[in-house]
């Protein structure tokens, strides 16, 4: 590895990083927080918020009291790199662009958590985003952080860009339908809802208690920004342009995501067959577990079993009579669709075990 | 231990290897119920009658 690495020795002599992460006052930066304190091989070097610089970071994230007591820093590009391994940037979107390319140009490795460098086209950024990219140079260095998609690219990549929650729940529902070439790939709907942590901390009109209790929101039927991405990485797996089509909605959860994802098949399948090709892409994969069960409480995906996990629990359905497949996924949006993804992609970056710090078993009833 | 492939979904079933002919065995991820035969020596599995649910369409 070229990178620097201050490597210090932790538990059973076991090395460990450093670690940073700026934006560590919202909910991601948080959600991150939460899983890098217990981590074994991570010790956390410098945490930086511009509102609460220099309080407890449990004054702000209550569950962590007790596990740490880093302070949090003001946002110092130098002292970051100098003082870290690895730096996680959890700011929002247009906001991370700048930071992520002085940081990169530090040398120190970045794990991005915002939409800044998931999009390979640099036009798709004035289409969904209304600007346009300032480093494609950049863009096209960084590597999309699906670990089920890009492991081999991750483990060596100076900047690893998270997937959006929604993107990366739907594209493992529909990932092994492309790759064994079943469906009609110009076809194809994704109906996602979204719990309330989705939109981050800062708050609206909108996300309002009363204004957002209760809700099913379709809050952006067309245009939603995580279709490019889901678009890009069918468009890889199978070989071809994939068309998407998503519409999202806000419902009444705190966490959680629930995709619906619709596609036509080609040619007749059976059930045997689908179980067959999600086994083939995920029989070793530690966050995937495959959910089409006919007993019991839990028989297809469910945000409500995933909570507070790294797991996307895929499933599927075929209705025989319009020949279409119902892909359905679930995960929880900070976990699987942020920090958790986040942290799995740095045990990758790393070498770690790739579960390290994120076997956490979902809370039930919750 | 006896590994024996779910016919529904490909889950490595273990059956155990005590299990006598007749024995019902549930697959733990599709939920397919199989009753268990042996054949010149070898686990294999009939698909058993489940139980459907009503949901009372
Ligand atoms: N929420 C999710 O489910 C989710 C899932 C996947 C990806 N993401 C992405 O993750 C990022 C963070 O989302 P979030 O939900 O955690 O949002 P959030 O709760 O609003 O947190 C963002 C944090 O960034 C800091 N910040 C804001 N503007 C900044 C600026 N100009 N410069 C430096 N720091 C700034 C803020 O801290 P201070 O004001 O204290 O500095 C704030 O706490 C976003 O890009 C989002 O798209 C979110
Ligand atoms: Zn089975």
């Amino acid at each position: 590895m070229s990178m620097s690495m201050s490597m210090s020795m932790g538990d059973g002599g076991r090395e460990k990083i450093r670690v940073g992460v700026i934006g560590a006052s919202g909910y991601v930066g948080g959600e991150l927080l939460r899983l890098l304190v217990t981590h074994p091989r991570v010790e956390l070097a410098m945490v930086t918020s511009r509102q609460y610089a220099g309080e407890y970071v449990h004054r702000i994230h209550p569950g962590l009291r007790g596990f740490t007591e880093i302070t949090f820093s003001p946002l110092d590009i130098d002292k970051l790199s100098s003082n870290c391994d690895l730096v996680f940037t959890a700011v929002p979107h247009g906001k991370a662009v700048e930071i992520v390319k002085r940081l990169y140009d530090t040398g120190v490795r970045v794990i991005d958590l915002s939409a800044d460098y998931r999009i390979k086209d640099p036009e798709a950024y004035k289409y969904y985003y209304g600007w346009s990219h300032p480093y494609p140079d950049l863009l096209s260095k960084s590597v999309y952080g699906i670990p089920e998609l890009h492991r081999d690219e991750i483990r060596n990549a100076r900047l690893v860009s998270c997937p959006g929650c929604m993107a990366v729940t739907s594209l493992l529902a529909l990932a092994p339908l492309a790759k064994h070439d079943l469906i009609d790939l110009d076809h194809i709907v994704v109906d996602s809802k979204i719990g309330s942590s989705g939109a981050g901390g800062k708050p609206s009109s909108g996300t309002h208690h009363a204004m957002r209790y209760g809700v099913v929101r379709p809050y952006k039927p067309v245009k939603h920004r995580h279709t490019a991405e889901i678009e890009q990485e069918m468009s890889i797996i199978a070989g071809r342009r994939v068309s998407v089509s998503m519409t999202p909605h806000a419902v009444n959860i705190v966490r959680g995501i629930l995709c619906t994802n619709h596609a036509f098949l080609k040619r007749s399948t059976t059930i045997q067959e689908l179980w067959r090709a999600y086994r083939g892409m995920y029989r070793n994969e530690p966050f995937v577990r495959l959910i089409r069960d006919t007993k019991g409480l839990y028989k297809y995906p469910d945000p409500k079993f995933v909570v507070g996990s790294n797991f996307c629990d895929v499933g599927f359905d075929i209705d025989e009579r319009n020949n279409r497949v119902v892909a359905l996924s679930a995960s929880d949006n900070l976990m699987k669709g942020a920090a958790g993804s986040a942290v799995q992609c740095m045990n990758v970056m790393y070498g770690f075990n790739e579960a390290e710090g994120l076997l956490i078993t979902p809370l039930t009833p919750v | 231990m006896v590994k024996v492939r779910c016919p529904e979904c490909d889950k490595d079933l273990n059956i155990p290897d005590d299990a006598v002919d007749g024995e019902i065995v549930t697959c733990p991820d599709c939920g397919a119920n199989y009753e268990v035969t042996h054949m010149d020596g070898k686990i294999t599995l009939k698909p058993a009658e489940s139980v459907g649910e009503d949901w009372g369409e």
